[in-house]
């Protein structure tokens, strides 16, 4: 559930533009301004407002927003600004273009969004960057990493409940034959996890705990150090339980010396029209401390504001 | 009996030879005779056989054949009236069903239509079997063309002019290499063919044929590659098209063509009908002497000779 607040009476995208205008006029910027309308727009009002600014003022709200705002509010903002499937798709570009082996944002994009949400990032991405998003991916990631994230960007499951049973027992055995083998890349163990459907993949994941008493992410932690490891339990998290898969990325991003603000930012801009609540209520049982206690707790001044105006902190 | 009636024996026995059946002939021919006329044809003609029990029989393989000569015209008709998209994902769909034989088809629909075209075969699969088209591909396909085809059938590629030339470049020397390391590695193996040839925009791509030929002393890829089947038709598909087809009609129209390569006919004609027909039709005529529609003339009866045609004078 979203943790995103808009007024009952809406400005419409005329005024706000007027107000977010006057946010930046004058010396220095009003980012209280900028955060009390842009944190409570929801996705369609926020497209709607760049629109409008672009027609009123002939400039792009999002190249204003560079130019006015600094740091890690300018990131949180404008990420947020950005429609879902191009902030994916600018998401996707970053990480691959600085892609390092701890890298999850792919994983996550592959496999957190809808099938249908991942075809629009791949359209955005085209758009935006003139290439596919699998051929960058392909083209910067190598070995066991590349065989697969490329499937992974490439999936397009289908969204079905329905669930072979059959299938699940077979597939179960065959996860299972390839990480008692230490198989970890192998063809068929990628092939289920890219290609299958979130919901075959639960009933296969539910029957290999069954038979063999473990969740796979127990077993795929046969080695911590194993970067590839890492991301195949990321994979499965994010398939099967996104709200956990973030509720940790969280935890570890305010628990970091100084907070890692690019996993902080990402997860609640990404998240919080879409999960966001169930994200907070993992992290408390989790934590013992509520989110925004612990974001307030770890950032300042207008980020930390932006941060909690969109996990529903009721005074931002 | 006359010489009228042997003419017209004649006639009755070349109406199921070829592709379709001479509805008319038959109807006038047969509508006709009477029972002396009937019975000395059934006893002359190889149709049927001498039983034991003093009649004459028909052969069965003989029936089969007609059963499907008669299904030509509808499934021509069903083929030409679905929705593109329905089309390609039945297609793929009886591809894979039928075997390594027809995995061509895989390539075909996976490299000769644009990006959302292929996209949109992906949500019909959805719709029609509950299953994604690339984790059949991946269950189904064992053979070393698997990475290759489930690679095609994912892709999404950038469809702008924009190319890199150094890139191209580069990659032409990768594949080159590969081609030629094949007595160590099957290029379909090589993860880097595989990348290229199913990530990579067709615009790219064709910069980086042209610059393989720099390498290979002017021949082209897909001839250096003649023995990796699956791996020249996509080269031939993403390349030139039409050289594509028309080998597939070659092999159709071919006396010892069995039944899926004669399928192959009318798959050719509906599919590429609106597309680029004027080219295959063109340049069909360089290497077989007659031209596509005077073959068709020769092979092809009644109805579903008369709806070939008019698909081949679409446009014109």
């Amino acid at each position: 559930m979203s943790t995103l607040t808009v007024p009952a009476q809406v400005p419409s995208a005329a005024e706000d533009c007027e107000q977010l205008r006057k946010a930046f006029s004058g010396w220095g910027t009003n980012e209280e301004l900028i955060i009390s309308i842009l944190a409570h727009r929801n996705a369609a009002q926020r497209k709607s407002i760049r629109q409008t600014y672009a027609e009123t003022y002939k400039e792009d709200l999002l190249k204003v927003l560079d130019k006015e705002l600094t740091n890690d509010f300018e990131r949180v903002v404008k990420l947020w600004t950005l429609d879902p499937a191009e902030r994916d798709a600018f998401l996707a570009n970053e990480a691959t273009k600085k892609w390092t082996s701890s890298n999850q944002v792919l994983v996550e994009i592959a496999c957190a969004r809808s099938p249908q949400e991942l075809l629009l990032a791949r359209q955005a991405y085209h758009a935006r960057f003139k290439k596919s998003l699998e051929e960058d991916v392909a083209h910067h990631t190598t070995g066991d990493f590349r065989k697969l994230l490329v499937p992974l960007v490439s999936s397009y499951r289908y969204d079905g409940d329905e669930a072979n049973m059959t299938l699940a027992k077979t597939e179960a055995k065959i996860l299972h034959e390839n990480i008692l083998k230490k198989a970890y890349s192998h063809e068929d163990l990628i092939r289920i996890l890219a290609t299958r459907s979130k919901a075959q993949i639960n009933a296969t994941l539910n029957r290999y705990k069954n038979e063999f008493g473990q969740d796979i992410n127990k077993d795929l932690k046969a080695d911590p150090k194993d970067e590839f490891l890492a991301i195949l339990r990321a994979t499965v998290k994010c398939l099967t339980c996104p709200e956990k898969y973030f509720g940790k990325v969280l935890r570890l991003a305010i628990n970091k010396r100084g907070t890692d603000e690019d996993g902080l930012t990402r997860v609640v801009v990404t998240r919080a029209e879409v999960d966001m609540q169930v994200i907070k209520e993992v992290f408390y049982k989790r934590n013992t401390v509520p989110l925004d206690h612990a974001i307030a707790k770890d950032t300042r001044g207008d980020y930390e504001k932006m941060l909690l105006a969109l996990t529903g902190h009721r005074d931002a | 009996m006359t010489t009228q009636f042997f003419d017209e024996a004649n006639v009755v026995g070349k109406t199921f030879s070829g592709f379709g059946v001479d509805e008319n002939s038959l109807i006038s021919i047969l509508g006709k005779w009477n029972k002396d006329e009937a019975k000395t044809f059934r006893t002359i003609t190889t149709f049927f056989i001498q039983d034991e029990r003093h009649f004459e029989k028909w052969l069965v393989e003989h029936l089969d054949q007609l059963k499907r000569e008669f299904l030509r015209f509808q499934d021509a008709i069903v083929l030409w009236t679905m929705h593109p998209w329905e089309r390609d994902a039945r297609l793929i769909k009886k591809a894979l069903t039928d075997g390594p034989k027809s995995y061509n088809v895989l390539v075909e629909i996976g490299c000769t239509r644009k990006s959302d075209e292929l996209f949109g075969a992906r949500k019909a699969y959805h719709s029609l079997y509950d299953r994604s088209i690339e984790e059949d591909v991946a269950s189904i396909v064992t053979g070393i063309e698997r990475k290759l085809l489930v690679a095609l059938v994912s892709s999404y590629r950038y469809e702008g002019p924009k190319v890199h030339e150094e890139t191209a470049k580069s990659e032409a020397k990768t594949l080159y290499n590969a081609v030629k390391n094949a007595g160590k590695k099957h290029p379909m193996e090589d993860e880097d063919v595989v990348r290229i040839l199913s990530t990579r925009s067709k615009h790219h791509l064709e910069s980086v044929f042209k610059h393989y030929k720099e390498f290979s002393d002017g021949k082209g890829m897909e001839e250096e590659v003649e023995v990796y089947l699956s791996l020249k038709h996509t080269v031939e598909c993403l390349s030139t098209p039409h050289t594509y087809f028309i080998k597939v009609l070659e092999e159709a129209i071919n006396p010892d063509a069995d039944e899926k390569m004669k399928e192959g006919l009318t798959r050719v004609i509906v599919t590429r009908a609106d597309v680029d027909m004027k080219v295959i039709k063109k340049e069909y005529p360089k290497k077989n002497g007659a031209t596509l529609v005077d073959k068709i003339e020769q092979m092809a009866n009644g109805n579903f000779k008369n709806f070939l045609l008019t698909l081949l004078a679409r446009g014109e």
